[in-house]
């Protein structure tokens, strides 16, 4: 460690203004800090210090999703050799998943992070650990057989369009993993639908429809069980299949306080709520199916969990929050059930919402001064 | 005396080539003014009908900047927008006409959008911005950059959401078969109005990065 200390000591004037390679100096700002703990401290006014900072909150994050990134590489091997009708052991299982989903992340990370390094270097401004959780929920939320180069271009159009162009990270007006997954989406709909994409190399003659794939055609024949669908044994995007692992790593947000209970509840309810009215309407099986399985099908429970908590783009008032929240869990089941292009709804419903999600602080902020402006003129009356 | 010399310009002085050459870059429509942004969204999925919508536009903006200028002095200002969109859909019709006489799947593709040339606000923009205040020749020069710099958007905008999302360009395959055996996919969101707009958008920030004056402050 010291070694490694004293050679970026050294290396330090180098980059700095004046030195050999100044314009680096946010690269190797960057390297400098992601390996120590940066030394500079506030120098004037009263600052309420916490040991919490940026990097902090994004490493937890990361931590929160390894238990369904572990699952979901298990699952890729599972689907896929259960699609030749074998069961071969866990370690099997889970190097051909690993063996698919590392490509994945490096492409994800390298792509990402490369063009993160190159706006910091034109734009002079430091290397922002933004990406590091956006690199890691990319490969969560695609299908395991993506081909690689759809997700560089993906990844490159959400990291220049969904956030530089805003001015960087805590700018974007879009979740970023969520623009690389729409992109792909519309772009390339063959690679990102239909029952053939969703099991890696699966038997041709095996039918690799998710059960939201299922449920959309009115096919509940060989629906999965619920508890199926809950543990995971399901084919889907990589990190999605596996509620439960979702809500261990929801569990571990709530208690180190970096997602907001507030939305992940009103997303849930929300949900719950449309699945009901939906259940009293009964105009079809879909419609028919009790509220609570829309909670354990699809990307639903991961959208709520890691997506729709992204402190950047969801609403930053706390009765805004639950607005926001309950809107997306009714839109994402909503669109589910009624529309036959898109059979998952939550990306387009977590899209929408980050949209408006300003405009819902701008009305409980106005609600705010409204309600305390009345309390005044009656206080001044008396 | 000394003044009526002056007001005796050439036909193609250093002033009339800049009202023809001004809207390709600096003065852009669209990319400047922000005008006429509907259509470029519309017609720039081919290059085909891009470049017959650029002509039809160029073509009415020329030509009723030119009749709006010649009566500019005898129209009552405050009936000025009546008799201007008279000019624009008498222009707009025959045109429609003649495409639907010449090239007639063309103007099937163009649908509504060459009707719609009359609410165009590149058209409205300039008669009342140029033509209301300056003399025929100019004014049919201005009506023809104006026509030429909305069509060169609409060509490279045109371009690469052909190329980009659909492998061809005027309708001929571009992208090698070999390419597509290889796994190479049509971007299918290029196709979509939303990425004309973002290809707006970069034309914008690259012409920006190169022409400083345009950077608001």
């Amino acid at each position: 460690m010291k070694a490694l200390r004293k050679f970026l000591d050294k290396q330090k004037p180098h980059f700095q203004p004046g030195g050999k390679f100044e314009k680096l100096e946010s690269s190797f700002e960057a390297f400098e800090s992601f390996l120590f703990v940066p030394n500079k401290v506030t120098h004037n006014g009263a600052h309420i210090r916490d040991a919490i900072d940026m990097k902090r909150t994004m490493s937890f994050v990361i931590i929160g999703v390894i238990p369904t990134l572990m699952f979901g590489m298990w699952n890729v091997g599972y689907q896929h050799f259960l699609s030749f009708g074998q069961h071969p052991d866990i370690l099997t299982n889970f190097l051909y998943g690993l063996g698919k989903v590392l490509p994945i992340i490096i492409v994800s990370y390298g792509v990402g992070l490369g063009i993160e390094f190159l706006f910091a270097q034109i734009r002079h401004h430091e290397v922002n650990e933004g990406y590091l959780v956006t690199g890691i929920l990319i490969p969560l939320i695609v299908p395991p057989e993506i081909p690689l180069w759809e997700l560089a271009v993906a990844v490159a159009f959400a990291v220049i369009f969904g956030k530089e162009v805003f001015g960087g990270t805590g700018m974007n007006v879009f979740n970023p993993a969520l623009t690389a997954r729409a992109f792909l989406f519309f772009a390339y709909p063959g690679n990102m639908s239909g029952e053939k994409v969703w099991i890696a190399d699966k038997l041709d003659s095996f039918s690799g429809a998710t059960p939201l794939g299922q449920a959309l055609v009115g096919n509940f024949h060989n629906f999965p069980s619920p508890h199926d669908m809950f543990f995971g044994f399901i084919p889907g995007s990589v990190g999605e299949t596996s509620t439960f692992l979702i809500l261990i790593g929801a569990l571990f947000l709530l208690i180190t306080g970096i997602a907001s209970w507030r939305i992940m509840l009103s997303v849930f309810a929300g949900g719950l709520l449309m699945g009901l009215i939906f259940n009293l309407w009964g105009a079809n099986q879909y419609m028919q199916l009790p509220a609570w399985e829309h909670m354990i099908m699809g990307g639903f429970a991961f959208g709520a969990v890691f997506m729709a908590t992204d402190p950047v783009t969801s609403a930053q008032t706390t009765k805004g929050k639950y607005y926001y929240g309950f809107l997306i869990g009714m839109l994402a089941i909503l669109i589910r059930v009624f529309n036959p292009a898109y059979p998952e709804g939550m990306m387009l419903a977590i899209l929408l919402m980050n949209v408006f999600a300003p405009l819902i602080d701008h009305f409980v902020v106005k609600s705010n001064i409204k309600k305390r402006l009345k309390r005044a003129k009656v206080a001044l009356v008396e | 005396m000394s003044t009526e010399k002056t007001e005796r310009e050439a036909i193609f002085s250093p002033k009339n080539i800049k009202l023809l050459t001004g809207p390709l870059n600096l003065n852009n429509p669209i990319t400047v003014q922000v005008l006429g942004i509907c259509s470029a969204l519309a017609v720039t999925v081919k290059m085909k009908p891009a470049i017959v919508m650029a002509l039809a536009l160029m073509v009415v903006t020329a030509f009723s900047n030119l009749l709006v200028s010649f009566l500019r002095n005898g129209i009552p200002a405050r009936i000025r927008i009546i008799v201007q969109l008279v000019i624009v859909s008498v222009l707009v019709i025959l045109v429609d006409q003649l495409l639907k006489a010449f090239v007639f799947d063309v103007s099937k593709q163009l649908s509504v959008y060459v009707g719609l040339i009359i609410t165009n606000c590149i058209i409205m923009g300039r008669l009342e911005a140029f033509a209301m205040a300056n003399k025929p020749w100019p004014s049919f020069l201005d009506g023809i950059g104006n026509g030429l710099g909305y069509g060169l958007l609409l060509i490279i905008v045109a371009f690469f959401r052909e190329l980009l999302g659909s492998g061809t360009l005027f309708g001929f395959q571009v992208i090698p078969q070999s390419l597509y055996n290889a796994g190479y996919v049509n971007n299918g969101m290029m196709i979509l109005p939303p990425m004309a707009l973002i290809t707006i958008g970069v034309i914008i920030w690259v012409q920006r990065n190169y022409n400083k004056a345009l950077i608001e402050k």
